[in-house]
């Protein structure tokens, strides 16, 4: 079943971004629209479905379009046009309170930078998401602890985000995110400010967790590695537009273009093909 | 020669504030009766204290606050300020500052959020503040004195409006320096305004809205002899019966007392704001931490 489905998204940056879409159905792209008439591209004519349990990954250089396209997800940026289906609702045409449901309900959004709250402790920022329902105070902290307790933080409750470490905060930041029991994880670039030797670690643990919970994630990245390990389906984004979806086989096997094949071109093929997607063993905490 | 008529700025504003006297007269007296109670009330209550007792307090906030360098200072100062007979005035003058920084806080917080929250609203009320701060102090004095006659009243009023931006503008910065990425965060749990607001903005912008108030007690402080000159009580009138006099000593005795109350006033609510070594409750957060590790 289809969880969400993006139909012909664009988001123009600049005064007058309504007055840009005809060009750019004319088929002007990022940089002449930039040139000719001073517009930032975001999001050129982005329509995909994602299904439910699925980890669909958008994977592009910076400047894509992909940060800005997951954004119009939960319409922390609100495109010029198109239309956004979660559970089959059209989100862009929700009014404010329901845009506050659905974000406190359906989808549920995990940073690049962490964006924990410094000044409230480890308990408290992963209770953050149930606080704003108004949850009473003893269920959203026992919720918060059983989050802790599945990323391992749970020794940590009391302590403020400034003292964890990279990767420590961003396991808080995936425990709220996973707090609100939203359907729908939002990843943008989550792993993309840890080490490499982290992110690895992360990035099997996100696969682990994901065959206990199983939630349709949407998650961002620049790094194709990390897209062919982690995704069910990948769409390749440049300049706003998204080029080729489809399976980490298929991107490798048939790349769209020579965009996408100077990609694939350095990845070790064999092993993305026959890895089977059994989580990794867990790691032990010292190492992360 | 001059071809062009002088602009009657001048003449408009009396005339304002003749109208204003005219037909505001009743809300005018009410406002005097309530400030004058509060401030006569709060140096009242402050006079009731032993002065030993709130030496005491005073040195204990201090170094709760700050630490003992504090701590030893207030307590040397205040009982030196009790040492030159000037305790009723100073406690006059404590009492005037609690009540202006108070009314400045209550109107200047809300003016300080609303501000952040709107672009409008900022670029309306930043030349007001700039307007506020920077009007030579002693003009207000002027229409003070129309609408609340000689007194302790008018110098408050007049204090309030010169002592009030820095807590707007504080407020606004603080708010508006909150990390993009943190307010972004917030929204995607589905955070209303009010919730952002109490929960995430103004939390973090804590630090410089206490250095708002900082300065606001500062500058508050800075008005007291120049509200003496209308007749505010408090070692204004003490450091003005100085000048006016020439009378050296009694200035200076009554300056110094001005600038120990600055000082502790200026340290007390500057280790409000910062986690300091050497405080108090560092001192005891310390200690609690090593007897339960």
């Amino acid at each position: 079943m289809e969880k969400i489905q993006v139909k012909n998204v664009y988001k123009v940056f600049g005064p007058s971004p309504n007055q840009m879409l005809h060009f750019l159905e004319e088929g002007e792209d990022k940089e002449t629209l930039f040139k000719k008439h001073q517009h930032t591209v975001g999001v050129n004519n982005a329509s995909f479905t994602v299904e439910e349990g699925e980890i669909f990954v958008i994977m592009g250089l910076s400047g894509s379009g992909k940060s800005t396209l997951i954004r119009c997800m939960n319409r922390l940026i609100e495109p010029t046009s198109g239309e956004v289906y979660i559970d089959g609702e059209n989100i862009i045409t929700a009014n404010r309170s329901r845009l506050t449901e659905i974000r406190r309900k359906k989808a549920a959004m995990v940073f690049q930078n962490f964006s924990l709250f410094p000044h409230r402790n480890i308990l408290w920022n992963v209770a953050y998401g149930l606080e704003v329902q108004k949850v009473n105070a003893a269920q959203r902290n026992k919720k918060a602890l059983e989050m802790l307790q599945l990323v391992g933080l749970q020794d940590y409750q009391n302590v403020k985000p400034g003292e964890l470490s990279g990767g420590m905060q961003q396991r808080v930041g995936l425990a709220r995110a996973l707090a609100t029991d939203a359907d729908i994880l939002l990843m943008d670039e989550a792993f993309s400010a840890l080490d490499p030797l982290i992110r690895k670690n992360m990035q099997n643990e996100l696969l682990e967790l994901q065959s206990q919970i199983k939630k349709t994630i949407l998650f961002i990245t620049h790094d194709l590695d990390e897209a062919l390990k982690i995704g069910d389906k990948i769409a390749i984004m440049k300049d706003g537009c998204i080029i080729q979806i489809g399976t980490p086989k298929e991107i490798l096997c048939q790349p769209a273009d020579d965009y996408v094949r100077t990609f694939t071109q350095d990845i070790n093929q064999n092993e993305v093909i026959f890895k089977t997607k059994v989580p990794a063993k867990m790691m032990r905490k010292e190492e992360i | 020669m001059s071809f062009l008529l002088k602009i009657p700025i001048g003449d408009y504003a009396e005339k304002a504030v003749d109208w204003l006297t005219l037909n505001f007269s009743g809300f005018f007296d009410g406002v005097k009766v309530g400030l004058e109670s509060i401030i006569e009330g709060i140096s009242w209550f402050l006079m009731l204290i032993p002065i030993f007792l709130f030496v005491a307090i005073i040195m204990l906030a201090a170094w709760w606050l700050s630490g003992t360098g504090l701590a030893i200072f207030s307590g040397i100062g205040l009982l030196l300020i009790d040492n030159l007979e000037l305790w009723q005035p100073a406690m006059e003058t404590v009492s005037l500052v609690i009540t202006t920084t108070l009314i400045a806080m209550v109107i200047g917080l809300p003016v300080g959020i609303w501000m952040s929250l709107s672009n409008r609203a900022e670029r309306i009320l930043r030349p007001i503040l700039d307007f506020m701060q920077t009007m030579p102090a002693f003009v207000y004095l002027i229409p003070a004195v129309y609408f609340f006659d000689l007194g302790t009243v008018p110098g408050a009023v007049s204090t309030v409006i010169f002592a009030m931006p820095p807590i707007i503008r504080l407020t606004n910065l603080g708010i508006r320096e909150v990390s993009g990425d943190l307010v972004e965060a917030a929204k995607s749990f589905g955070s209303t305004t009010s919730q952002m607001l109490f929960k995430i903005q103004v939390p973090l912008a804590m630090p410089t809205i206490l250095a708002g108030l900082n300065q606001t007690i500062m500058l508050s402080l800075s008005m007291v002899v120049i509200s003496a000159m209308i007749g505010a009580d408090g070692l204004g009138k003490i450091v003005l019966q100085g000048i006016t006099q020439m009378r050296l000593g009694d200035g200076l005795e009554g300056g110094i007392a001005v600038v120990i109350i600055a000082m502790i006033l200026d340290r007390l609510t500057q280790g409000l704001g910062k986690e300091n070594n050497k405080s108090g409750r560092m001192f005891i957060r310390l200690r609690l931490k090593k007897q339960n590790p």
